[in-house]
């Protein structure tokens, strides 16, 4: 299984970093995030003191709004080339090939942000302790971004209307990420990143099950 | 492709489902009509007759129509999963078309407990809005019936094209009941983490002269709701017979 699963994992991860088929690659998100960090204090203007006390909230805010941008090239080119169905006649079961997808797609969209992260912070004035908070917060909140991109991916990749649906759907199931990861960098709110965790792992768990559904229901 | 398909002729038997055609045709009238009286004479006793609460004043008026749409707006989503889940099950085509006759009467009473209970809260909290656990978990409900109705629609558009894809709607469904549970949780939750108590006020005992009104327009707007759902879901069904009328002449 794990020899049958690695190949299609170097191919998913090499296809979202690099960008190719119609793909942006990993660096499509990032540019983003950084942008958003980069148009924050031009809007709100350069004050040091309240750069650094919103500034890590805007961070959490970036990230989700470039969690959006892939979304309609993570499982949508899969499904139009049909390559899921040749997966299933070779007997892999979409469950388990969108597992392989959304580390895969973890690796291309939450490491890079964990990188860049320090890049924001310091163009939001963020002192060392915040952006510990910030990079825990990331590092757990991530997978579970991840996990439901591929999710609505998966439920918009055989809609026409898929791609300008896909921001509308996935907002509503994030808020919570943003919630308790902002949340935990109030003080004393290290407690959010239990729960922040604590959601990332039920959209892990749900995630392939869903996606698979979603990926079976277009075949009919 | 959509008529080999041994699955879309059942969907056909169904789209004639003259059973629930001739029980939609009479329950559907008179829980409307039920639903009006009750709703109208519970509003009308909450607003004439019961006296003004002790704390809130006139204000405890608007509960009257605030907690029905509160307890709808929740009722309505799981209508849409449980639907959703014998959609997926089973492949009943009567419960894809409950799931999505119940989407928009989901919404409208959500939205009118968010407006109703803003409106309430100026006076009562001194703000409009709050950001605690039930006004945020309730304000995620409203924007995934907004996602709700637009996937159900781009599925509808699709299918009606010659695409499939109508049970990812269904998946969604199924997915954002997640929030359900958490609305439901959420005073209690949020209460140990940093609410003030200002959320739970007149709950915990609720006086016979206020609780018999609310129940009765509870049960009124519940009648109200299942009257809409029947009727969106004819009107989806001769939808669905005048398409594949239209299909069977262009065939002849």
């Amino acid at each position: 299984m794990i020899a049958r699963l690695w190949p299609i994992f170097r191919r998913d991860l090499a296809l979202l970093l690099r960008g190719a088929q119609g793909r942006g690659g990993a660096a499509l998100p990032l540019l983003f995030f950084l942008a958003v960090a980069m148009l924050y204090p031009f809007a709100v203007g350069p004050d040091a003191r309240l750069l650094s006390r919103t500034g890590a909230g805007v961070i959490w805010v970036a990230a989700l709004l470039a969690a959006i941008l892939p979304l309609d090239r993570l499982v949508e080119p899969d499904v139009e080339a049909g390559l899921f169905d040749q997966w299933a006649l070779r007997g892999l079961s979409e469950e388990v090939l969108l597992m392989v997808r959304i580390v895969a797609h973890w690796i291309s969209f939450g490491v890079p942000l964990l990188l860049a992260a320090p890049l924001a912070a310091g163009l939001l004035s963020l002192d060392g302790g915040q952006l510990a908070m910030v990079e825990w917060g990331l590092l757990l909140g991530t997978p579970g971004l991840a996990a439901i991109g591929v999710t609505i991916a998966a439920l918009t990749a055989g809609l026409r209307a898929g791609a300008a649906l896909g921001g509308l759907l996935a907002i509503p199931l994030t808020v919570p990420l943003l919630i308790f990861g902002a949340g935990s960098l109030q003080p004393g709110g290290e407690g959010g990143l239990g729960l922040l965790a604590a959601c990332s792992l039920v959209a892990l768990a749900v995630a392939p099950f869903a996606g698979a559904a979603a990926i079976r229901a277009t075949r009919e | 492709m959509v008529e080999k398909d041994p699955k879309f002729k059942n969907m056909h038997g169904f789209a004639n489902p003259a059973r629930f055609l001739r029980l939609a045709r009479w329950l559907m009238p008179l829980l409307l009509g039920v639903g009006l009286v009750l709703a109208f004479g519970a509003l009308a006793w909450g607003l004439l007759m019961v006296p003004p609460d002790r704390l809130m004043g006139q204000t405890v008026r608007i509960l009257f129509i605030h907690v029905p749409c509160a307890w709808l707006g929740m009722a309505g989503w799981s209508t849409i999963a449980v639907s959703s889940l014998v959609e997926l099950v089973w492949r009943h085509p009567l419960a894809a078309i409950a799931a999505r006759a119940a989407a928009v009467p989901g919404a409208v009473f959500t939205a009118l407990c968010l407006i109703t209970g803003s409106i309430w809260a100026r006076p009562t909290w001194g703000t409009w809005w709050v950001w605690d656990g039930r006004l945020t978990s309730y304000l995620i409900l409203l924007f995934l019936y907004f996602g709700y109705i637009a996937l159900a629609g781009a599925a509808q558009r699709d299918a009606a094209a010659g695409g499939g894809a109508s049970r990812v709607t269904a998946v969604f469904g199924m997915v954002g009941a997640i929030n359900i549970p958490i609305i439901n949780r959420s005073v209690v939750w949020w209460n140990s983490l940093h609410q003030p108590a200002s959320i739970t006020l007149g709950k915990s005992s609720i006086d016979p002269t206020f609780l018999w009104p609310l129940l009765i327009g509870a049960l009124g707007f519940s009648c109200i709701f299942g009257g809409v759902v029947l009727a969106r879901m004819r009107t989806l069904l001769a939808d669905i017979q005048a398409e594949a009328r239209l299909r069977r002449k262009a065939m002849a």
